[in-house]
């Protein structure tokens, strides 16, 4: 069970780059745990750190307070790679509540539902719109699948319908899945049957 | 109606069909477990005190997090830190106790999950197989739905043997002509990717089908399936053939009644008129051994071509700098300064048995660095049979026990900053063999050729 997500109004941060893989936002090292938690300092870490692993001061996730910026914009085929769902636990715990890219990998998209972030694919043409208004507010409103940027208007959204649903009442999918056991014991009973074995 | 092979296994595994509002209800017929992606998942169960459903449909396997070198002489094994070790630990107790079949330390069975599942016989056509790991896709190689999973879902699989699916859609990836000598499904697999793009196949489950792919051994349909999520997709697919029920005859567990299985298994093909939503066409007559100038697995060009040329404020400088690339230099001569023959994407026995013939009786220069691991130690015991262990030993490699190792750099098995890697594993991603490696993605033959030459070298020049 997750928070619902309704309506979130933040800044947002740009990552530019194609391809970012969830080795980049979370490098194998720290996957050496047995827990979910604590892993916004691995979020991008080799990105965000020199050698002698200080914190940039250029960098983007560092100079930003992620208070004021919840959204993360990112280029197309974000989340690309390995399943690691530590990618979707540490861009969380760090602070952020959605992901904006022109395209999200596969597995990317289900983790993030699975943890109550929401993942939109965006128009090229908005993503690009967003690369030029990088101070820009904007609110995500899920219920009306609307986004508006300040000073751009309203522009609506696409997202999976129960997947919405999900975020919208924090409902949990395995809480969902359970609900089935008896129709999935039904098919397995029914698969013995018609076994060959 | 018609239908392709993907969609036969997914329709035959639908507890409840998906709508508007919901999705499907798939089946999973085998989970594989590993220590990095399953801890939580068990965690989460156990605080809400939900059982395992189906036990016997999982099994669980160190891979990950296990040192590639011996136990000590005090019998301790040289984990990379303390959380490694103690998520070995919680997989072996997690699966002692909710009565999963567990491949440890004591057992000689252990070895990469992906390596290890068609090795037993436990990968079958027509199944659905589910891994927290994104190269789960190696079992379409025998006609199965495998895909690879997050852990919330791992926990969902444990819990119901199911999974929520909305239905992907279809790509068949047809192979034509043959592929030359020195040429291996590794090379193509790379140039079906950099054809496709990263994300290109987002969304799809491909099948490889073509004249080419009835030619390959199923090690190399491994390969092949292997790096199906490299180009995004969902998951790879080959229809069984007799190669395929051949493989599974000489498999340890696979079922007793194999006869019987397969004379359903021959019906486990797309129909003729079966309708795919996309499909690309392969020339294999014109790939040659492949390498990779980039940090994605899609920049991938013939080791006698260039780097691309490219302007100063191109977006790809930022990889080609990150390799130490020049913009349009040859890539063969390059130096190089490790080889990795490894992963679940080629370190089976005629892999190393590849690399063996172009390594015997020659030495590696003393700038090179050589680790080899085998996928497992079934494969580890039988390469130490024909004496390979001892070429790459001779040659001045390093000969590890079985796991995944430098291929993601978790258990300490790493490439040191700016330090240039040829590796016979599936990813190049920035720091992904370890902070600052910059890693060149090779076949088996040419990681060998590379090995000796202390350069990115053609493995071609290397047979009489």
């Amino acid at each position: 069970m997750s928070t619902p997500f309704k309506v979130l109004q933040s800044k947002f941060i740009l990552l530019p780059q194609c391809d970012i893989d969830t080795d980049q936002i979370v490098p194998a090292r720290f996957m050496a745990t047995t827990s979910e938690e604590g892993l916004a300092h691995a979020f991008f870490y080799d990105a965000r750190h020199d050698e002698a692993g200080q914190k940039k001061s250029d960098h983007v996730l560092n100079v930003k307070d992620i208070a004021d910026h919840q959204i993360l914009v990112a280029a197309a085929n974000f989340g690309c790679g390995s399943s690691r769902e530590h990618a979707v636990w540490a861009l969380k715990d760090f602070g952020f509540r959605a992901v904006l890219t022109p395209k999200a990998a596969d597995i990317f998209k289900s983790n993030a539902i699975n943890n109550g972030v929401l993942v939109i694919e965006i128009h090229q043409a908005f993503y690009e719109l967003l690369s030029q208004n990088q101070s820009s507010s904007m609110t995500i409103d899920l219920e009306k699948q609307t986004i508006s940027l300040l000073g751009a208007g309203v522009s609506t959204f696409q997202v999976d319908s129960f997947a919405r649903r999900c975020l919208l009442m924090g409902t949990d999918r395995l809480g969902y899945l359970l609900e089935s056991l008896p129709a999935i014991r039904a098919f397995e009973a029914a698969r013995r049957l018609n076994s060959t074995e | 109606m018609a239908l392709t092979l993907f969609e036969k296994i997914w329709n035959t595994h639908l507890v409840s069909e998906e709508s508007a509002e919901s999705p499907g209800i798939l089946f999973i017929d085998f989970h594989l477990l590993n220590e990095v992606t399953s801890p939580q998942a068990f965690k989460q169960l156990a605080k809400r005190m939900i059982p395992i459903h189906r036990p016997s449909g999982a099994l669980a396997i160190i891979d990950h997090s296990t040192p590639t070198l011996p136990a000590g002489i005090d019998g301790r094994r040289p984990y990379v830190t303390r959380d490694a070790e103690n998520q070995v630990i919680t997989m072996e107790r997690n699966s002692h106790e909710q009565g999963i079949r567990f491949l440890g330390w004591e057992d000689p069975l252990r070895g990469i999950v992906h390596v290890v599942g068609p090795e037993l016989g436990l990968t079958l056509p027509g199944m659905t197989i589910v891994c927290g790991d994104s190269h789960t896709s190696t079992h379409g190689a025998f006609g199965a739905l495998a895909f690879g999973i997050g852990t919330s879902e791992v926990a969902q699989v444990l819990a119901t043997q199911c999974l929520l699916q909305r239905q992907p859609k279809t790509m068949r990836v047809l192979v034509s002509g043959s592929l030359r000598r020195g040429v291996s499904a590794k090379d193509l697999a790379l140039q079906v990717v950099t054809q496709l793009g990263a994300g290109g196949a987002a969304g799809y489950v491909i099948e490889f089908a073509g004249e080419v792919i009835a030619e390959l051994s199923m090690e190399e349909r491994m390969t092949l399936c292997n790096m199906s999520i490299e180009c995004g997709a969902r998951a790879g697919i080959i229809a069984p053939d007799n190669v395929t029920f051949e493989w599974l005859r000489n498999c340890p567990e696979a079922p007793n009644n194999i006869e019987h299985l397969v004379s359903a298994w021959v019906e486990l093909k797309t129909d003729n008129q079966a309708i795919f939503d996309a499909e690309i066409l392969v020339d294999a007559n014109v790939i040659e051994p492949m390498v990779t100038w980039g940090v994605t697995p899609d920049t991938a060009v013939a080791i006698s071509q260039c780097s691309p040329e490219m302007d100063l404020d191109d977006p790809r400088r930022v990889s080609l700098d990150y390799m130490g690339f020049k913009s349009g230099a040859a890539m063969k001569g390059q130096r190089i300064d490790y080889v990795f023959i490894g992963s679940c994407t080629n370190a089976r026995l005629p892999d190393l048995r590849i690399a063996a013939e172009i390594m015997r009786g020659r030495k590696i220069p003393p700038h090179v660095t050589l680790l080899v691991v085998p996928g497992s130690e079934s494969v580890r015991r039988a390469a130490e049979a024909e004496g390979l262990d001892e070429i790459f030993l001779s040659a001045g490699g390093e000969w590890r026990l079985a796991g995944c190792s430098m291929c993601l750099g978790m258990n300490g098995d790493l490439v040191p900053a700016g330090k240039r890697v040829v590796s016979t594993s599936n990813r190049n991603f920035i720091g992904r063999q370890g902070t600052g490696a910059r890693t060149v993605l090779a076949s088996p033959a040419t990681a060998a050729a590379s090995a000796i030459a202390g350069v990115l070298a053609d493995p071609r020049e290397f047979y009489s």
